[in-house]
Formats: structure tokens, sequence, C-alpha cells
């Protein structure tokens, strides 16, 4: 179809023009398809009540289909917080085309459906205009979750759940440590599963679970590795990081001070995705008349990207491979899965014809796994007269993504395995306009004087690692506002009038104000227990977040209570967001009181939930969340709260105690050790 | 030939074509069709496959099917439900809606519901005692620990 562009249509919809691809009608349905995933976010129901407003449709008669490549519309990766913010737009444009072309609602409900089924699939979105903005009617409202309920009653949703006709489960064997090869594997007698090896890639397939997982033991005792690389000393990875060699990123540089008078520097270890399923995907190789066909089944969050690894690594030609998105447990950025779909792959291509359902063990899920990468940070400032005059913000860092094709190679561990190998470039970092990784949250949002902002990623690693959830903002954000609390300490003042005192952004200070009345700021507390607060807006473009947190320290750091106050714009799921909150700075107080990956020069050691524990349900604090009421643009919730988590529970620590901690992940030990240090 | 090993689950008897060292997990997921018992460790260290034996929450992953054929019987979170309406601890999660991913919810709603039926209406500190084998990496845990301390006060 040729038309000339004549409205202005939303990014998405311009990179997908024809109406087809993002709905069309089935069983008295209007169906809608997006590119976004559903991680457990909640996206699949925001964008829903979107789609039905801009329908003018109740969010009943709309059914959200999962991503597909090869009839839904490619909007890149579900990551950074900006799905509504990308798909929101290109749904309103869409049901406005549609109550264009077809009049609207008007007459009975199954009339318009039926008018919107006699639209062409191949109408050009961009060459048609728009209706006028439909009335919120779903969108502002907290509609319940349209996947809860499969995953409340137990039935099946999620990717291990798939039981096709002829269904082979699978099974890989990765190497003993990291950068090891497959020296020799023994000979062994294994009925009823079938051995596939290409290089240093291993893996078993058979129609039976229990036999795979019986003849992976086997192959394990029988295969012998290489040495691997050597790894860096888990107690001294600042030292590490600092040593390079580094690509070094300059952020900015206003003349901020070369010799501060203030400096302080923090760190964070690797940690570990701990998704609570272990990765998973589903492949099937069919050789037609055609030519191959290849379909893949992936939690994957960026499903368009795997389907280019998956055809680059291969050497397939264009329109072979087919992924669409099932849904696993949650993600919180780039883990195992794409390495999943590939593992599937390989073995799917070895038994033609069968779908190969492959799973990862746990241990596999938290040491192959990509980690988010361990960082330092030294910050420097020279305060006058109460007041910050000059700022340094230093960041060492290994690269925050190894995602899918982005460094220009597949990517996938598996691939790197192969006796042809595509090896696995060094992670990167995603652009600064794109946010950065290392250096993102890095430039404070204070008026600080003239600053010097610098990052440094170091670009040699054992370890791979990639994107988790906020990448480089939870070190930076909490080195930003502990070195905020050190400076009003030295300047005589109190941490939120210190803060206040140095923003001009008013929609800032509004949050920080409110956290601080709805936390109980300057309020007495018991003894051992501390109040502290961080706060942040989100890649500098994305939301306002402020936390207070409550912390106890007795022989545990005891999270007890955050206050979380946030400024999202428009909040098209009041409870879907607070929900994305209370789950954020949750699992941020996991990661800072609690989680570290553990190795030795060889191999990591935290294999299992025992040595790479997480906090439990007796630990997690209580959480407040209140949203600020905005008709602003929205900006997504899920990654907001980490790091004023992580600084509100350091700077509670220091109120509680005197003591600061600078090196997470701020345990009981950590305590001791500060304690020790300043005695 | 792979022997049969006879079990209750849900209340119905059935004969299935396992070794008795088969966890099961395995049983119910690839046998019987079961799926809302999670695969989440393998290691009885996450909760994620929790069913009940005698009335006891046990991670399914750990327990022989010979076990289980010794016992009266098992119950998944399928068979939680009575008359097609959701257990109450079912009904609370969704009132709440306490999940995000909700991988961890099945085993969670199988503990919940093995404290209920000895504590009918357990405190929050009970409550998260009780769910101390369960992990959710969402973060979800005090949405949870409330749904189930107002499906026990409901009753
Ligand atoms: S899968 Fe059984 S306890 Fe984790
Ligand atoms: S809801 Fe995702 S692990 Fe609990």
């Amino acid at each position: 179809m040729t038309a000339t562009p004549e409205v202005s249509a939303p990014q998405h919809v311009v990179a997908n023009p024809a109406l087809g691809t993002w709905m069309s009608v089935a069983d008295g349905s209007v169906v809608v398809q997006v590119g976004k995933v559903e991680l457990g976010q909640g996206i699949l129901t925001a964008l829903a009540q979107i789609a039905a407003d801009a329908l003018e449709l109740p969010v009943t008669a709309v059914r959200m289909r999962a991503a597909h490549t090869a009839d839904g519309p490619d909007e890149g990766l579900t990551a950074g917080s900006l799905s509504v913010l990308q798909a929101g737009p290109a749904l309103r444009h869409v049901g406005a085309v549609v109550r264009a072309l077809t009049g609207g609602p008007g007459g009975d409900l199954s009339s318009y459906v039926a008018r919107i089924a006699g639209l062409d699939p191949a109408t050009d979105l961009r060459a048609v205009t728009p209706a006028a903005p439909a009335r919120a009617s779903a969108v502002g409202r907290s509609e319940a979750r349209l996947d809860l309920p499969d995953k409340v009653l137990g039935r099946p949703r999620y990717l291990a759940d798939l039981r096709p006709e002829g269904l082979r489960h699978g099974r890989v064997l990765r190497p003993a440590v990291p950068g090891a090869t497959l020296a020799d594997l023994a000979h062994v007698d294994l009925p009823g599963v079938k051995v596939v090896r290409d290089g240093s890639f291993v893996g078993v397939v058979g129609p039976r679970e229990s036999d795979v997982d019986t003849a992976l033991a086997r192959l394990a005792a029988a295969a012998t590795w290489s040495d691997g690389s050597s790894l860096p000393d888990e107690d001294d990875l600042s030292a590490w990081l600092r040593s390079g060699p580094h690509e070094e990123i300059a952020v900015l540089d206003e003349g901020g001070p070369v010799t501060p008078t203030h400096h302080a520097s923090y760190s964070k270890p690797f940690l570990a995705h701990a998704s609570i399923a272990p990765s998973c995907a589903m492949a099937r190789w069919t050789t037609g008349q055609t030519g191959d066909r290849l379909h893949v089944w992936s939690h994957s969050q960026g499903i368009h990207a795997l389907r280019d690894a998956i055809t680059s690594a291969l050497g397939l030609g264009e329109g072979v491979v087919t992924v669409e998105h099932v849904e696993n447990a949650g993600c919180y950025g780039h883990n195992a899965a794409d390495d999943a779909a590939f593992d599937a792959v390989l073995l799917a291509r070895a038994t033609p014809g069968s779908p190969v359902l492959t799973r990862w063990s746990r241990s596999d899920e938290l040491t192959w796994g990509p980690l988010s990468p361990p960082m330092t940070a030294t910050l420097g400032a020279d305060l006058v007269g109460g007041r910050i005059r000059g700022w340094s913000h230093d960041v060492w860092s290994l690269g925050h993504t190894s995602r899918p094709g982005y460094a220009g190679a597949p990517g996938l561990l598996a691939a790197g395995h192969r006796a042809d190998p595509s090896p696995v470039p060094p992670p990167t970092d995603p652009p600064l306009a794109a946010g950065g990784g290392t250096t993102r949250n890095s430039v404070p949002i204070y008026a600080v004087g003239p600053r010097r902002v610098t990052g440094h990623r170091r670009t040699m690693t054992p370890l791979r690692t990639s994107a988790m959830r906020a990448l480089g903002a939870y070190l930076n954000v909490f080195a930003i506002e502990s070195f905020m609390d050190e400076l009003a300490l030295s300047a005589g003042a109190d941490p939120v009038a210190f803060r206040l005192a140095h923003l001009d952004d008013p929609r800032a200070a509004h949050v920080v104000r409110r956290a601080a009345d709805l936390g109980g700021w300057g309020r007495p507390l018991p003894d051992d227990t501390g109040r502290g607060i961080g706060f942040a807006r989100y890649k500098d473009k994305g939301a306002w977040c402020a936390v207070v947190a409550e912390v106890a320290v007795d022989h545990e750091v005891r999270v007890r209570r955050l206050t979380v106050v946030a400024d999202l714009g428009l909040v098209v799921n009041p409870d879907g967001a607070r929900n994305q909150l209370e789950g954020g700075a949750t699992q941020a107080t996991s990661w800072t009181t609690t989680e570290r990956v553990r190795f030795d020069r060889r191999r990591i050691t935290s294999d299992d939930w025992e040595t790479y524990p997480i906090l439990g349900f007796a630990a997690a604090p209580l959480v407040s969340v209140e949203l600020v009421d905005s008709a602003a643009p929205s900006v997504g919730a899920g990654e907001a709260a980490q790091g004023p988590t992580a600084a509100a529970i350091a700077n509670a620590v220091h109120h509680a105690l005197g003591v600061r901690v600078r090196d997470l992940p701020l345990n009981a030990d950590a305590v001791v050790r500060a304690i020790e240090s300043t005695e | 030939m792979t022997p049969t090993t006879r079990l209750c689950v849900n209340g119905e008897t059935v004969d299935v074509a396992a070794s008795e060292d088969t966890p099961l997990l395995t049983v119910l997921r690839d046998e019987l069709g079961l799926v809302g018992s999670r695969f989440g460790c393998g290691q009885g260290l996450c909760g994620a496959c929790f069913v009940l034996l005698d009335g006891v929450a046990v991670p399914s992953c750990q327990t022989p099917v010979s076990q289980a054929s010794a016992s009266s019987g098992v119950v998944t979170v399928e068979g939680l439900p009575e008359g097609g309406t959701p257990h109450p601890v079912q009904a609370a999660l969704l009132e709440g809606q306490a999940a995000q991913c909700g991988f961890c919810i099945s085993g969670i709603v199988v503990r919940a519901a093995a404290l209920l039926s000895t504590n009918p209406a357990p405190s929050a500190d009970e409550v998260a005692e009780a769910l101390e084998h369960n992990l959710c990496r969402c973060g979800v845990q005090r949405r949870i620990i409330d749904a189930v301390v107002s499906a026990g006060s409901a009753r």
C-alpha cells in the first residue's frame, strides 16, 4: 500500500504502520497486540486500559495478545520504564484511527466490533486523520490485572507449562567454570535420550523429564573441562574495577573541583537477577518443501532482537525465525531468557519436528545468567557557607548491557560454546541519550555549582554482566544521596532541609517534602533505630521518587518501614503503579541489605538460595506509597525506587548508630566493620 | 518397563508410570498435567512447588512419588477451590492484587491454606513466619501477608 504520510503519528506507529499489526477481531473481542511484554509488572493490563479508552470500548471487550515477531509490532525492548511512554501514544493513535474509519462506537457493541472487523488490516495508520482524543474512562482506574486469575488459581500460564503434542524436554551442560572448554566427553550409554554436542556445547533431549535430568548428571560426570578464566578477588572489587583497561565516558565537565575538600567512595558488589523461575524456552525446527522454519517461545524482553540474533548466529535467511513471547517468572532486566532460547534452538535443530522445552537449573541461573555489574564511585564537593559549590563524580563499572545484538554480535551464551564460536562480546553501556548504564543518574539533580562527572567502564571481565533494574542508577543514587547526607552533617544542616535548599525543581521538592512528612521526619524514635531519606529523578527525565526508611539495627539490619512518594505524571493504573513501587523498594531492600554474588578465583560459589539469599517474608519492610496527582505525561514506576531506597537505608543506619556504611551490602558485618574503623 | 505407582491427588486416585524415586513435582506436572505446582529450584529452598501431603505443606520437588503414594493424599493448588469457588486465600490475593509475576503464588497459596487450617485467624507476624520457606523475588511480600491475614479474618 502506498500512502503519503499526512498526519504526525507516534514513533511506534511510524515504525509499525499497518493497522493489522496492532489490532484484529476474534470471537467478538478486539484483539490488541503490542510489542511490549508482560514481566509481572502489569503492562498488558495498563495497555488494555489505554486501548479500551482509545477505542471507546469497555476493557472487557479488549483482549491482549502476547508479542509476536511474525505479525505484531516491533516495539524494541521492554525495559527502561518506557513501556507506557512508548506503547501508550501508539495505541491512542490506533484507536483514534479506528474510530475515524468506523464512525466510533455508535449502536450496540457487537455492531461496532463488526465494523472494526471489517477494516482492512493493511490500512496505513499514518495516512488517516485520527478522530479527536477519547475521554479517559479506564485510564486512571485501578483495573484488576488481567493475568492474575491464572496465576493465583494455578492455571497454565508460564513457558514451562506449555505441553504441545510430541513435546521433548531439553537440558544443557554448562562448562564447569567460566571460560572453560570441553576437553573430553567420555562415552556414556544413555537410553531414551539424544545427546547433542557442538564444540563445548553439550545438551540432551528426550521425551521424559526425569530421563533428561538423569542423563545430564551422567554427562556432567563424563565431561573433562579445561581450566577457565581467573576471577578477581571478591573482597577487592573496587580496586579491580579501577585498574582498567577502561573506556572513559565524559558525561559533563563544567570545571568541577579537582581536589575537593570533601570526598567519599561507595561500592556495590555483583548481584544476580535471581528470578524465582529458572530461564526456559521452547523451540521447534521444521524442515519442509518451503525450507526450514524455526519457531521459538521465549520470555525475552526483546523478541525481535532475539530473532535477529538467532538468525545471525546460525546464518539463517530472513523470515525463517519467528519468536513469540510467553511469560515466565519476573525478570528485572537482561537475565538468561535469551540464552535459554538459543539453547532450545540448538537442541530443536538436532531433533527436527519436535518442540523442545529447555529449562535451566537453579544453579546455572544463578551462575551463568548475566549479572548486575559491580560498581564503585568517588564523589567530591566543596562546601562554602553551608552550601555546595562544586561537585565531582567518578564512577567505575563493568558494562550494563550485553543484550542480543547490542555489540554487533549475537551475544548468546551457547553461541560462544559452539565448535565454530561466536563469542559473547564484552558488555557495553546503552548510549547516554538512552540514560547510559555506568553513568545513569550520575549527574546530581541539585544546584551544586560547577560539576564534573565521568564514567570509567572496565572493558575486560571474565564474568558477563548486563542490565538489571535501574542499571547504574542504583549505585549512583546510593552514592549521591549518601554523600548529600554526609555533606549536610558537615554543614550542620538537617538532611531534608539541606536537600531542599539545593533543589530548584518544584516537583522534586514536593516529593522530598511529602516523604519527610509522611515518614515522620524529626519525630522521636526508639533506641538503635534511625530514619533516613533518599531521593532521585530516575534517568534525569523519568519519575521523581523520594523514600524515607526507618531502620532498626540490633544484631541485624532490619528495615522496618519505607515511605515512598513518587510523581509519575498521569498514572494509568494507580494500584499497579503502587505495586511496582512497593516491589521495587522491597527488592532494593533485599539488594541493599542481603545480596552479593560470591566467588573464588575460579567459579561463582553462590549457586543456590542458601548461598545467594534474598529477603524473606519476615524481613520485608512495611511499604506505604503515595502517588502525586498529576496529568503530566506518564513515566514508568518500575525503576524509580531502587537508588533512593538504598540511600535511605544507609542514611537511616547512620542516624541510628552514627556510622557510615559505604560498601554494600549493608548487613550486620558491614556495620561492625564501620564501627571498628571509626574506633 | 516403568513401574506404576498409585496415589491420590486432589481426591482422585491415579496410577502413574514413574519409578518410585521420581520427584512428585515431575509426576504432577508431566504425567498428570497439573502444572500449577511450579519448578523454582528443585532443591526444597523456594516453596514454588509446595503441595499438601496429609494436610502439611511440603516441597513436591523433594518428595519422592513413593512417599506421596504412602500418604493419605496430595492436594495441589488446583485442588484448593471448592465447588468452583476459589480458596479464601486465593480470593484474598486477587482482591488485594497481591502478585506481580505470580510464579511464587501457587506455593504461597498452598502454605497459607495449611496455616489457616490450623490457625484460622493468624496475625501478620504468624503469616510471615509460616511463609519463611517461600520466596518472592518481585517484592510482593507485604501485600501477600496482608491478603492472607484478611483471608483469615474474613472467615
Ligand atoms: S522448586 Fe521445590 S522448593 Fe523450589
Ligand atoms: S510475584 Fe514474582 S516472585 Fe512473587
